[in-house]
């Protein structure tokens, strides 16, 4: 039984550092591509899989309401990995892409999908290299269902409604809802959008008939070998830290969820599961898995300013609250680090941020302003007190 | 029949009439965007919200249904 | 009455000519977002509006008085089928399109929540036709061409809509995010995937 689970892991098989897994050497550890029907909806939904891709949400709701639809539907496998410190997609893509084309071709013959489009992030060269070759080993009649689109390597683009009006309309911009991608994306059709590790999830979940209960995260920061780890469920933060051979020095804190995370002290984090539901119980979200450990030699206020800046320059500057507002945040937390505290900046980055949250066209400024918002509150004593100097560069 | 305003962020371009015409509701926040204040417009501001509405330039304000509590 | 007739449809045609070169202007103004303490943004819609409204009803008052009028032998065909007069056929006609166009922009501005942002606003681009069709055709038709007031009107607000036009071409847009909104659209064009 052991020997059976240690199989059903995501990152099983070959050595990751010697290359894609071909497709016979696929079928030859994980047995044929199963059949698919409307039953596999009904064992996804009572799997309790949920997506991969930072929201969390229960895939089998989300593959019954697109069954439910009138029209045929449109999988959009989403390899775009925006995110800059997250690795686990592109891995993914690279060592196990049949992994990840079985989960598509399984989620379209289920939810008798007319077509499949393949969405992965422009600079992920090998990711789309193994992909490419993958599918070249597939059957005509699964390769005739897909078409492949570069991702724009911008924050934004991995948006659903920006892969999507990437198809339709050739720009990755985040478009207004409703309506949604799930009721009208590509070409008009019902879309569903899934992250490439929820798919490959799907992949094994066909065959051995429950999921895996394992995880992709990506460590970094503070540790001696920062990467992907797959972690079982109910794997602390701590764990996964000793699994990335432990820290190189104290940690100040560790940002839980990427840049549009929150940031938590180290002590505190070490304890807490890498579960979203449990981390929900605490205000926090684990987004798409990147946990980054802050040296404590490091300066915080100094490293929030930096990741602002960025977040501020990835708005797609098509509604004012999030181009202006999360640039004059920006500024502020700019102005603090290089000059030292000042209480107007201070004051009004908390009315900033209170005005710009929820007010943007996406969630692009809700997901910077919580981030700032949990620097505020973690560093508060930082803030108040942070002296001039010059930035180190990143 | 209880509404609200509702607004079309990415159609928004600043040009701040509805801020104009229905203060009581809507004011502009550093860079000339709209801020509206949440939860149903009262009656005696139906009127001139449904003038805003009318009014936006890119037609982005428009008023909705108040989902039921 | 016969006089009365055609002193109305001169008037009303001068008058036509000051309020849509009015109506012009301000919509210029509009969009390049001219405002101050004391004129606020709905001041200068709410009076392009107005305007474009009254130039509506004195370019029916002109075309009707020209139609009925029996020294004109124009009939009812001339006010909607352009170049079927026979009195100055070329400039009258221009006249007829310029009168349908406007009824067009109008009508289309009246009705802009059922038909949409994206149609209205193709309609409405029309006006940069309309007007200067009617002022061609006020030049070219009306006896009155080289009479001093009325050659001192049209100087007037051929001169002020070229100002409105010439600061709407050198201000460039007024939308800050026009820049950056490009850019962006820019970085994050589809491209063929090898």
């Amino acid at each position: 039984m052991s020997d059976l689970r240690l199989d059903f892991r995501l990152l099983a098989g070959r050595d990751l550092a010697t290359g894609p897994e071909g497709l016979h050497e696929h079928v030859r550890r994980l047995g044929p591509l199963p059949s698919a029907d409307r039953s596999l909806i009904d064992l996804v939904a009572g799997s309790g899989l949920t997506g991969r891709g930072g929201a969390d949400f229960p895939v089998g709701l989300k593959w019954r309401s697109i069954a439910a639809a009138p029209s045929s539907a449109v999988i959009l496998v989403n390899g775009a990995e925006g995110e800059p410190r997250s690795k686990k997609d592109r891995l993914l893509m690279t060592a196990r892409p049949h992994l990840i084309l079985d989960g598509a071709f399984l989620t379209a013959r289920a939810l008798h999908a007319k077509s499949i489009v393949l969405y992965i992030g422009e600079d992920h060269h090998a990711s789309r290299q193994s992909m490419k070759r993958a599918l070249a080993e597939r059957t005509d009649e699964e390769r005739r269902l897909v078409r492949t689109f570069d991702a724009p390597a911008r924050y934004v683009a991995g948006t659903s409604s920006a892969a999507v009006h990437l198809v339709n309309a050739g720009v990755a911009t985040p478009t207004s809802n409703p309506p949604t991608p799930h009721e009208r994306g590509v070409d008009g059709a019902p879309t569903l959008v899934q992250n490439v590790e929820t798919l490959a999830h799907v992949a094994l979940l066909a065959r051995s008939g429950r999921a895996t209960g394992t995880r992709l995260i990506t460590v970094v920061g503070g540790v001696s070998r920062p990467g992907v780890l797959e972690v079982d469920a109910g794997t602390t933060i701590g764990q996964a830290v000793a699994m990335a051979g432990g820290q190189t020095e104290p940690s100040r804190a560790v940002l839980i969820g990427g840049y549009f995370g929150s940031w938590v002290e180290a002590g505190k984090a070490m304890a807490l599961s890498i579960d979203p539901q449990a981390l929900r119980a605490h205000g926090l979200s684990l987004g798409c898995g990147v946990i980054g450990l802050l040296p404590a030699s490091r300066c915080a206020v100094c490293e929030v300013a930096g990741i602002m800046r960025y977040l501020a320059g990835e708005s797609s500057a098509q509604c004012g609250p999030c181009f202006f507002g999360l640039r004059a945040l920006a500024d502020a937390c700019g102005r603090i680090a290089d000059l030292g505290t000042n209480s107007t900046d201070l004051f009004q980055m908390q009315r900033w941020a209170a005005e710009v949250r929820g007010r943007g066209g996406c969630h692009h400024p809700d997901g910077a302003v919580m981030f700032l918002q949990s620097a505020l509150q973690t560093f508060g004593d930082e803030w108040i007190q942070h002296p001039p100097h010059v930035r180190r560069s990143a | 029949m209880k509404r609200q305003l509702t607004i079309d962020r990415i159609k928004c371009d600043g040009h701040g009439l509805c801020a104009e015409l229905l203060p009581e509701l809507i004011r502009l926040d550093d860079w000339g965007y709209p801020i509206l204040a949440p939860g149903p417009i009262p009656e005696h501001l139906l009127p001139l919200a449904k003038r805003a509405t009318e009014e936006c330039p890119v037609l982005a304000l428009a008023l909705r249904r108040t989902r039921a509590a | 009455m016969d006089i009365l007739l055609w002193y109305t449809t001169r008037g009303a045609g001068a008058v036509t000519l000051v309020l849509l070169s009015g109506s012009v202007v301000l919509g210029i103004l509009s969009v390049l977002r001219v405002q101050s303490a004391a004129w606020p943004r709905f001041l200068t819609t709410g009076l392009h509006r107005n305007l474009a409204l009254m130039t509506i009803v004195f370019l029916a008052l002109h075309v009707v008085t020209a139609v009925v009028d029996p020294f004109t032998h124009l009939g009812w065909l001339t006010a909607v089928v352009p170049f079927s007069s026979y009195y100055r056929t070329l400039w009258l006609g221009l006249g007829t399109i310029a009168f349908e166009l406007l009824l067009a922009i109008v009508a289309t501005s009246l009705v802009r929540g059922l038909i949409g942002q994206a149609a209205w606003r193709w309609v409405h681009w029309l006006t940069y036709a309309a007007w200067p069709l009617g002022v061609v055709h006020g030049l070219g038709t009306g006896t009155d061409t080289w009479s001093p007031w009325f050659f001192v009107l049209t100087v007037i607000c051929v001169g002020a809509v070229a100002t409105a036009l010439v600061y709407r071409l050198v201000a460039g847009s007024p939308d800050p995010l026009t820049g950056p909104r490009a850019e962006f659209e820019a970085a994050v064009q589809r491209r063929e995937s090898p």
